[in-house]
């Protein structure tokens, strides 16, 4: 079984927890030793200078020492290390003689707590002067002390405590102290020098890495160490960036349509494709459907001639890889746009131009308008406006003036800027101004702005978190082809690589990434803002639900059935009490909650407390409320993950309140 | 409910005796046993015997017993309620002030003794053997991937089962897992509906959901009826209704019941009254703030001014253990009555009931503005507002 094992990225914590229960194994078959390290304990005459009875109080000194103490300090390692590997200088007979003695008297002044090498150095530098030697010594004994108790320091601040500490007596020792050491290791011709010896003497960063781990779950080295910006650059700096765009608008706006014709006229959808849409849509009398039918693929959707549910695709534009979602503009399906567009970076807004059509989607109620705040207050500031159909009438520029200024003001309103909001005449049917530039005369007598596809190219790639903890919402589960099944969801934070443990969902489940693909394409790692789907393998489909989060195991994410909130009440029929029985979308989950408490009213521009326990919450007021779900939910505080501490909440169909997550317990 | 047996004197004491017939009727009872009544009911209890030799035996022997009541229990799903407390009365079997205790069951009558009836509990009673019992419902609420089954009775919305799927989104090329996932998803709540919604009772049965999926739904069923001749369902197919609801969570039951082709069709039922009550109190909170309260301190503060003209209340306040407190409640209900004023008792198991247990269990709808009383309301002793649904302040 061994064998089938990918032994390069084993982590070895995981695989050896509980190796010590097996029965059978002595003590010695734990640690495996290097011939160096082993060399401490067996005498060698050949080697030894000192006595056998000083070698075996010094071997248990080495015993002694509590194999449970982990953390011991890295200068005590350093120090028994020191005499491990330690070698004496080659000297003559004289000096030899002269340091040996020198040695073992102060060896029966100190004891076995020094080091032979430190002994050794000290001695040679004082020319073997006892009184000089012992105080060295043993003022290096008392300071070294109060340091000992600070686990982790690493060696080199250490070193520098010495020398400031000693620095007033004898400024130059420490230089001194150096070279010969260094001296020794090179000249001293029986340690070849060993990659053990040598590597250890470094500050052993690697052994510290793997005594730390404070967390709950265990994850590989790689993962844990991996510099996120870093795989970044390497990965993806010679690539186009990725943007995700959500298309957004009123019902029949015709958004499948515009998206539709969009990707025909880049050369996303194959001239046979089309032929076959356009045969199968005259065949049901719905001609116009036949761009539409590209995004609506399933038969209710093409039958009823809507869009339900969001359709994705991709298209590459000069400067960028473009995924549309197409979202669907019903009242009903709006849970569907909203976790669509959880997903997105920025919005394309599609209005009807058809007189009478623009203004049933634009009043109170319509999608238009609740779109548009929608995606605004799930953190688009980005957003493309087009006036479609404006064939309809004629291309009058009155008509596009009119509804650009109305739709000017509300957008300010909902909080959009306008420098991040631009206009674009066009016809999704026809196909003018779409990734051409305008040939009709009627609109080229008044605009000459950018076409569809320069809009799209034009929008500013937002920063992406790569350094912060990995977090993933699942908005897909379904089963891939070969083994396990399939989450498809964004990278919201952080980095996913293959071979990667995760932390699935409120549970904490973990799970093993097994692969990752990503437009089709397998991929070994991804980053923040990609859409991605993902084969998981350690744990079942039925503890995945669409909405769940997958995090990083070393910094989880907070799981809670209750939290708090500061809201904005949009236009309600219903004004918002205690106990009033709320939808929480959060990300793509959609789960019932409760309105458990209404802390504070709060002053809308200022954050003020306006009011303690208001009784009741009325329309466009923002206050702090708490919120209690039946499940427990991953949600993060809006202050440490903008991404995932936005929540919504819809009654009966309608948003009520949009708003952000300021408090966990 | 059949009441046997009634004798109540002027002092309000004495007992009454009471045959439950349908499941209904237990929620009844729970709602009119409270700890310290006496309730008096045929049994089943295990007896030990021990013979002269010294061996024992053990036998299950059906006797009357009569406890006083020191706990009540009740399983909403199985609609059981289970008593226990001591043997107060003399018996063959079983020792004055032993344990015992009771199962109500159906058809077999029991006694309640109470220290004191309030109008209330003899409401209850009245109401428990109306006999023009209005509708029961079955409404299924689903959206892609999720369903409940509910039963909507008289007094109480049941949850017979829910259906969590998780259907894969349609997506490039795929479009087969959608679809097959959700013929499974469609057939697990047929079978549902087949499991749980008795056609004998059920007068109606509302499919509500956001989109086309209750008409996919719907057409679904009835092919597969066909196919598999469920007959069944085919011979209920005009009580199937389709209706809008927003989503397939439990609480847009509400807007179901709210529907004015519902309402038409089940005009008198409780569960509908109720959430048009709590409807009234929303939109009167919205429209004259000063004219709607909630909260205990601030509805007893109306009524000492006999300010109100709608009371609603939950019934769960009812169902308390302290004497006093439900004492208040009766007396509150008493005066708003007096003066004039409707009472509205929800029914904690609707789902507009569980909305008003939530919020604080008591609202108010006065007939004139009384701002002063929201001016009142500042600091820490608004006890009755915030105290309701959570006892974990900061």
């Amino acid at each position: 079984m061994s064998r089938h094992r990918i032994v390069r990225t084993m982590d070895y914590n995981d695989e050896y927890d509980g190796y010590d229960d097996v029965y059978g194994h002595s003590v010695e078959d734990e640690h495996c030793i290097s011939p160096t390290d082993a060399q401490q304990w067996l005498y060698d005459r050949a080697r030894g200078q000192q006595s056998i009875s000083a070698f075996l109080s010094k071997n248990k000194n080495i015993e002694e020492e509590d194999p449970d103490e982990e953390d011991e300090d890295a200068s005590f390692e350093k120090a028994r290390r020191d005499s491990e590997s330690f070698q004496m200088p080659q000297l003559d007979e004289i000096e030899q003689a002269k340091l040996s003695s020198c040695v073992d008297e102060v060896r029966s002044v100190v004891g076995d707590a020094v080091s032979e090498r430190r002994i050794v150095e000290t001695s040679m530098k004082f020319d073997y002067d006892m009184q000089k030697i012992l105080d060295e010594i043993l003022n290096e004994e008392t300071k070294k002390k109060p340091t000992k108790k600070t686990p982790s320091t690493p060696v080199l601040p250490v070193s520098a405590a010495k020398s400031s500490s000693k620095s007033a007596p004898t400024p130059p020792p420490k230089i001194n102290l150096k070279e010969p050491r260094r001296g020794f290791e090179i000249a001293s011709p029986k340690v070849p020098s060993s990659p053990v010896v040598s590597g250890r003497n470094t500050p052993v960063d690697g052994d510290d890495i793997s005594r730390t781990p404070a967390s709950l779950f265990k994850v590989s080295k790689e993962q844990a160490q991996r510099n996120a910006r870093q795989l970044y650059e390497k990965e993806r700096s010679d690539q186009k960036s990725h943007i995700h765009m959500i298309v957004i608008g009123h019902v029949d706006a015709g958004k499948s349509t515009l998206m539709g014709h969009l990707l025909f006229d880049t050369g996303n959808v194959s001239q046979r494709v089309m032929h076959k849409h356009e045969q199968e849509s005259k065949k049901l009398g719905k001609q116009s459907f036949m761009y539409a039918w590209v995004l609506d693929e399933t038969g209710e959707e093409r039958a009823r001639g809507i869009t339900m549910d969001v359709g994705q695709s991709r298209i590459e534009t000069t400067s960028k890889i473009v995924t549309l979602l197409d979202a669907p503009g019903h009242k009903d399906f709006i849970p569907n746009m909203i976790s669509g567009a959880t997903q997105a970076d920025v919005a394309l807004l599609v209005v009807d131009a058809t007189r009478g059509e623009f203004e049933s989607g634009f009043e109170l109620g319509g999608q238009t308008r609740e779109h548009a705040i929608l995606v605004r207050s799930l953190g688009v500031n980005q957003l493309g406006v087009v006036i479609n159909k404006l064939d309809t009438v004629g291309w009058s520029q009155e008509r596009f003036t009119e509804i650009v200024a109305k739709l000017k003001s509300f957008l300010k309103q909902a909080g959009f800027k306008e420098s991040d909001v631009t206009f674009t005449p066009c016809s999704g049917l026809t196909g003018e101004n779409l990734t051409k530039k305008a040939q009709e005369s009627a609109l080229t007598s008044w605009y000459n702005g950018p076409h569809l596809l320069d809009v799209i190219d034009n929008f500013k790639i937002p920063e992406r978190a790569i350094d912060r903890p990995l977090r993933m919402s699942v908005s897909d589960i379904y089963k891939g082809t070969g083994s396990g099944f399939c989450i498809s969801g964004r990278v919201e934070t952080g980095v996913l690589c293959l071979n990667d443990r995760v932390l699935v969902g409120a549970s904490r489940e973990q799970a093993q990434v097994k692969s990752i693909t990503m437009d089709e394409f397998p991929h070994t790692s991804v980053f923040a803002g990609d859409q991605v789907s993902v084969t998981l393998a350690g744990v079942d489909i039925n503890n995945v639900t669409v909405g769940c989060i997958i995090c990083d195991p070393q910094t989880p994410i907070p799981v809670t059935l209750r939290f708090q909130a500061r809201i904005i009440v949009f236009n309600v029929k219903v004004p918002i009490t205690m106990g009033f029985p709320v939808l929480l979308h959060h990300q793509s989950l959609i789960e019932p909650a409760v309105v458990c408490k209404l802390a504070a009213l709060i002053h809308k521009s200022t954050g003020e407390v306006v009011k303690k326990k208001p009784r009741v919450l009325g329309n466009n007021s923002c206050a702090l409320v708490e919120l209690e779900t039946t499940r427990p939910i991953c949600i993060e505080r809006y202050a440490d993950f903008k991404e995932l501490g936005r929540i919504m909440l819809r009654v009966a169909g309608v948003t009520i309140a949009a708003g952000m997550v300021t408090k966990i317990r | 409910m059949k009441l046997l047996g009634k004798y109540v004197d002027k002092g309000m004491q004495g007992n009454v005796t009471l045959m439950p017939e349908e499941s209904e009727d237990m929620w009844h009872a729970y709602n009119l046993i409270s700890e310290g009544d006496s309730v008096r009911s045929t049994t089943i209890r295990k007896v030990q015997n021990e013979t002269a030799t010294g061996s024992s035996t053990s036998n299950r022997v059906r006797t009357t017993l009569t406890i006083a009541v020191e706990s009540i229990d009740f399983d909403t799903q199985a609609c059981v309620l289970r008593l226990k407390g001591r043997n107060i009365e003399e018996n063959q079997y079983v020792k004055m002030g032993a344990y015992h205790t009771l199962d109500l069951e159906l058809n077999r009558k029991f006694e309640l003794r109470k220290p004191e009836w309030d109008t209330i509990a003899l409401e209850r009673i009245e109401m428990a053997c109306d006999p023009t019992h209005s509708a029961d419902v079955a409404a299924v609420v689903m959206q892609e991937g999720l369903a409940h089954v509910c039963l909507i009775t008289a007094s109480m919305t049941l949850v017979r089962s829910k259906i969590e799927v998780s259907i894969p989104r349609k997506r490039k090329g795929s479009v087969q897992q959608h679809e097959k996932g959700l013929a499974k998803f469609y057939e697990q709540v047929m079978q549902s509906i087949l499991r749980h919604v008795n056609f004998d009772v059920v007068k109606c049965v509302l499919i509500a959901s956001p989109g086309f999926v209750r008409d996919q739904f719907y057409d679904y069923m009835f092919q597969q009826a066909v196919k598999m001749d469920y007959k069944l369902l085919l011979d209920n197919k005009s009580k199937f209704m389709l209706v809008h609801a927003s989503s397939g969570f439990k609480h847009s039951l509400k807007e179901v019941l709210q529907d004015p082709a519902v309402v038409s069709k089940m005009s008198d039922t409780k569960a509908a009254g109720e959430v048009k009550a709590l409807e009234v109190f929303y939109m009167m909170l919205q429209c004259e703030p000063a004219k709607a309260f909630y909260g205990k301190k601030h509805v007893l503060r109306a009524s000492e001014s006999q300010a109100i003209e709608t009371l609603l209340i939950s019934d769960n306040l009812f169902r308390c253990q302290d004497v006093n407190l439900r004492k208040e409640y009766v007396n509150l209900v008493e005066s708003v009555r007096d003066a004039g004023g409707e009472v509205k008792i929800f029914s904690s198991m609707h789902i507009s009931g569980e909305q008003l247990a939530q919020l604080t269990g008591i609202a108010a709808i006065l007939r004139f503005p009384m701002p002063e009383l929201e001016d009142s309301d500042d600091d820490e002793d608004e006890d009755g507002a915030a105290g309701g649904g959570d006892s974990d302040s900061d």
